[in-house]
C-alpha cells in the first residue's frame, strides 16, 4: 500500500510538471479568446519561445536572458497574429495555423544555421537552466504526516516557472474580473460595438490581449527548454498548445476551471508516462494511447454538449471594422 | 482596409501572385540571414523539381497528395466550413486502404484489389469527417476545434493499431507487413515503358489520374448539380438557405463526407502508390498544407491543381536543397510554405488597397490622356 502511495505521490509530482506549460498556455488562450481572437497558434508560440530560450541561454550563459528572449519571440509572433487578425482582418484560424507551421520550420532552420545539430540546441549547463526552489519550511515540515509530505515532496522543489504558472491563474482571474482592463477585455469579445461606442479602441484592446498571450506562451516555451528540460529539440512542444486550447474550452474560458482542466490533462499525461508498458489489474496492458488521446476525446464530447455546454465569447473569430 | 472592388483578373490572378511574391521575398531574406544565397537556392530548387532525372516525377508524386488534400479543404470552404481535419482523414483513409489490402491481397487480383482499396480509403476518410460534420450540424460543435481534436485522436489510434494488432509479427517496427504485388498502384514509368517511352524511375503512379479525376468530379458536383448549388447557397448564407427550405443538416454532413472522402483518397498515392505498407505518419503534414493549396487555388479545382503543382515543386525542390547546402534543409522550404499560407490566407487582401489605388491611378491617367 505504501508503495502505491509512493507511486501516487510521484505521479502527482509529475502532474504539476507536465501541467505547467499547459497552465501558462491556457491563460494565454483565455486572454486572446476572451478578447475575440481565436488562438490556434498557441503551439507555435510555445515552440518558438522554447527555441529562443534555449538558444539565447546557451549563447549568453544566462537563463534569465533566455527567458526574456522567449517572451520577446512569442510576443513578436503574437504581434504578427494581431496584425493579421485585427488590422488586416484576415482569417484567425489560418493565421494561427501559419504561425504553427512557421514556428515549426523556423526553429529547425535557424537551429541548424546556429548550432549545426540537426535543429536542436546543445545541452545546457546546470547554471544555464532556470533554478528550482525549495518552498520555505519544506525540510522542517517533511516529517509531518500527509500534509508535510504533500508540501515538501509534491509542492516544493520545482523549477521556478512551476510556481509562476500557479500564480498566473489568480493573476489572470484578478486581471479579468477585478480590473477595468479586464472588464473591457471581456467586453470586446462579447460585444465590441458597445466598447467602441464607449470610446475605447477595440483594436488596441485586442492587441493588448494578444500580446499578453504572447508573454504567457513565451514563459511556457522557456519552461520546456530551460527549466523542465535542458535543451531544445525539434517539435518539443509536441501538441501542448492544442491540449491547452482543449483545456481552455474545457474550462469554458475561465481561469480556475481551466487550471483544473490543465491539471487533469497533466495527470493523464503523467500517468500515461508512468504506466507505459505496464500490466494493470483487470484491464491488462495499460491503455496509454487512449490516455494520451483522452483530452481530445473529452473536448469533442464536451463541445457536442454531452457534458455541459461550452459557449465561447460571442464575437470570437470576428474581425471588427475600425470605426470611422 | 476599405478599398473599391477589384476586377476579377486582379483578384484571382494578380493578388495571389503578389502574395506568393511576398512569401518568396521574405523567404529570401530569411535564407540570406542564415548566410546562404537565396538566388542559388531558387536555382537549385527549380532544377531539383523539374530538370534533374526523375525530378519531375517526384514533383508530380507530391503534387498528387496536394491535389487530394487541397480539394478536400476547397469543397468544405464552399459550404463555409473549415475542415482542418484533412491530416487525420487522410491518415484514417490510409487505414481503410491498408485493411482492405491486408484482408484481400492474397486472393483478389490487382484489377479488383486496387479499386477495392481506393474505395475503402475514401470511405474511411469520409467516416472520420462524418463525426465532426454530424456534431456540427446537429449539436453545434465547432468544426475547426473538433477536426483539430480528431487529427490527434487519429494519430493516437494509428499508433496503437500499428504498434499493436496490425504490427508485422516478429518485427519491432510499428508497421504492417508489406502488401502483395497485386496491391501496388502501377508506376507511371512502367506504364510509359509499356507503350515504348523510356522515363526516369520515380514514385509517380496512377493515382495522379485519380487525383485529376477527383478534380473534375469536384468541379462537376460543386457547379453542376443541385447538391452543389445547395452547398454553395449554404456557404453564402446559411440563414437564407434554410429559409429557402434547404436541409442544412443534410448538406453539412454530405459536404463533410465528400471532403473527408477526398482527403482519404490521398492514401491511394501515399500508401498504395509508394511505401506499399502502412507506416506511421505517412500523412506528413499534407493535410495542413492542403489548406494553403485550397486558399491559393481560390477553391477552384483548376486553381487547386495549379497550386498543388507549386507545392509539389517546392517539396521536391526542398529535398534537393538538403543535398546541396549545409544550412538549408527541407524545413527551410516549410518556412516558404508557412509564409505562403500567411500571405495568401491570413493576409490575403493585404495588397488589395494598394492594387486598387494603382488601378484607379492608371484608369485616371488613361482618362486624362483620352
Amino acid at each position: 500500500m505504501s508503495e502505491f502511495l509512493f507511486q501516487l505521490a510521484l505521479t502527482f509530482d509529475a502532474t504539476l510538471r507536465v501541467a505547467t506549460p499547459l497552465i501558462l498556455a491556457g491563460m494565454a488562450g483565455i486572454f486572446s479568446e476572451r478578447s475575440g481572437v481565436i488562438d490556434i497558434g498557441l503551439e507555435g508560440k510555445i515552440l518558438a519561445g522554447a527555441f529562443s530560450a534555449a538558444a539565447v541561454a546557451h549563447l549568453t550563459g544566462s537563463p534569465w536572458i533566455g527567458l526574456l528572449a522567449a517572451i520577446a519571440t512569442s510576443m513578436l509572433l503574437a504581434l504578427l497574429h494581431g496584425f493579421a487578425c485585427i488590422t488586416a482582418r484576415g482569417n484567425q484560424v489560418i493565421s494561427g495555423l501559419a504561425i504553427n507551421i512557421l514556428a515549426s520550420a523556423l526553429t529547425v532552420t535557424v537551429g541548424i544555421a546556429l548550432f549545426r545539430r540537426g535543429g536542436g540546441t546543445p545541452s545546457l549547463a546546470p547554471d544555464e537552466r532556470l533554478p528550482a526552489i525549495d518552498l520555505p519550511f519544506a525540510d522542517a515540515l517533511s516529517g509531518v504526516p500527509l500534509i508535510g509530505a504533500l508540501y515538501s515532496e509534491i509542492l516544493s522543489g520545482h523549477r521556478i516557472l512551476v510556481y509562476v504558472a500557479l500564480l498566473a491563474v489568480p493573476l489572470t482571474a484578478w486581471l479579468l474580473y477585478r480590473t477595468r482592463f479586464g472588464l473591457r477585455l471581456r467586453a470586446v469579445g462579447e460585444s465590441p460595438e458597445a466598447v467602441d461606442s464607449a470610446g475605447v479602441s477595440v483594436h488596441l484592446m485586442r492587441y493588448k490581449a494578444v500580446l499578453l498571450a504572447g508573454v504567457f506562451t513565451g514563459v511556457a516555451g522557456a519552461y520546456l527548454s530551460i527549466a523542465h528540460g535542458g535543451e531544445f529539440g525539434r517539435e518539443m512542444s509536441a501538441g501542448k498548445g492544442y491540449i491547452a486550447l482543449a483545456a481552455v474550452i474545457f474550462g469554458k474560458w475561465r481561469p480556475v476551471p481551466t487550471l483544473f482542466a490543465c491539471l487533469l490533462f497533466g495527470f493523464l499525461g503523467a500517468a500515461a508516462d508512468r504506466l507505459q508498458g505496464r500490466e494493470l489489474p483487470l484491464i491488462g496492458a495499460a491503455p496509454t494511447d487512449l490516455m494520451i488521446a483522452l483530452p481530445y476525446i473529452l473536448t469533442v464530447v464536451l463541445l457536442a454538449g454531452f457534458i455541459g455546454k461550452a459557449t465561447p465569447p460571442r464575437d470570437i473569430g470576428e474581425p471588427y471594422p475600425k470605426s470611422k | 482596409m476599405n478599398h473599391p472592388p477589384l476586377p476579377a483578373w486582379a483578384d484571382l490572378g494578380l493578388l495571389p501572385l503578389l502574395n506568393i511574391l511576398a512569401a518568396f521575398v521574405v523567404s529570401g531574406l530569411i535564407i540570406a540571414a542564415i548566410g546562404e544565397n537565396p538566388l542559388n537556392a531558387l536555382v537549385v530548387m527549380m532544377k531539383g523539381a523539374f530538370v534533374y532525372k526523375g525530378g519531375l516525377g517526384y514533383t508530380l508524386y507530391y503534387t498528387t497528395n496536394f491535389i487530394f488534400t487541397g480539394l478536400a479543404v476547397a469543397v468544405a470552404f464552399h459550404a463555409a466550413m473549415f475542415n482542418i481535419g484533412g491530416e487525420g482523414q487522410a491518415y484514417i483513409g490510409g487505414l481503410g486502404a491498408g485493411l482492405a489490402v491486408l484482408v484481400a491481397d492474397q486472393f483478389l487480383p490487382g484489377i479488383l484489389l486496387i479499386p477495392f482499396a481506393v474505395i475503402f480509403s475514401a470511405l474511411f476518410g469520409a467516416a472520420w469527417a462524418f463525426i465532426p460534420g454530424w456534431l456540427q450540424a446537429t449539436r453545434g460543435s465547432h468544426i475547426v476545434i473538433t477536426t483539430i481534436m480528431f487529427n490527434f485522436i487519429a494519430a493516437s489510434l494509428m499508433v496503437s493499431l500499428l504498434a499493436g494488432p496490425l504490427m508485422r509479427s516478429g518485427q519491432g517496427a510499428p508497421e504492417t507487413r508489406p502488401f502483395a504485388e497485386a496491391a501496388k498502384m502501377p508506376y507511371v514509368h512502367d506504364m510509359l515503358a509499356a507503350v515504348g517511352i523510356e522515363t526516369a524511375r520515380s514514385p509517380l503512379n496512377a493515382s495522379l489520374l485519380i487525383a485529376l479525376g477527383a478534380a473534375v468530379l469536384v468541379w462537376f458536383v460543386v457547379w453542376r448539380t443541385r447538391f452543389g448549388y445547395a452547398l454553395r447557397a449554404m456557404g453564402a448564407s446559411p440563414g437564407a438557405a434554410e429559409y429557402a427550405g434547404m436541409n442544412t443538416v443534410r448538406i453539412t454532413v454530405l459536404t463533410l463526407l465528400l471532403s473527408g472522402g477526398l482527403a482519404g483518397l490521398m492514401a491511394s498515392n501515399a500508401v498504395l502508390g509508394e511505401p506499399h505498407k502502412l507506416v506511421l505518419n505517412f500523412t506528413g503534414g499534407y493535410g495542413f498544407t492542403g489548406i494553403a493549396v485550397a486558399l491559393m487555388g481560390r477553391n477552384h479545382p483548376v486553381g487547386v491543381v495549379l497550386a498543388a503543382l507549386l507545392f509539389g515543386a517546392l517539396t521536391q525542390g526542398g529535398t534537393e536543397l538538403d543535398f546541396e547546402f549545409q544550412t538549408i534543409t527541407r524545413e527551410t522550404v516549410q518556412v516558404v510554405q508557412g509564409l505562403i499560407i500567411l500571405f495568401s490566407g491570413a493576409l490575403a487582401y493585404l495588397f488589395a488597397p494598394a492594387v486598387a489605388r494603382a488601378l484607379a491611378l492608371i484608369a485616371a491617367r488613361r482618362g486624362a490622356a483620352a
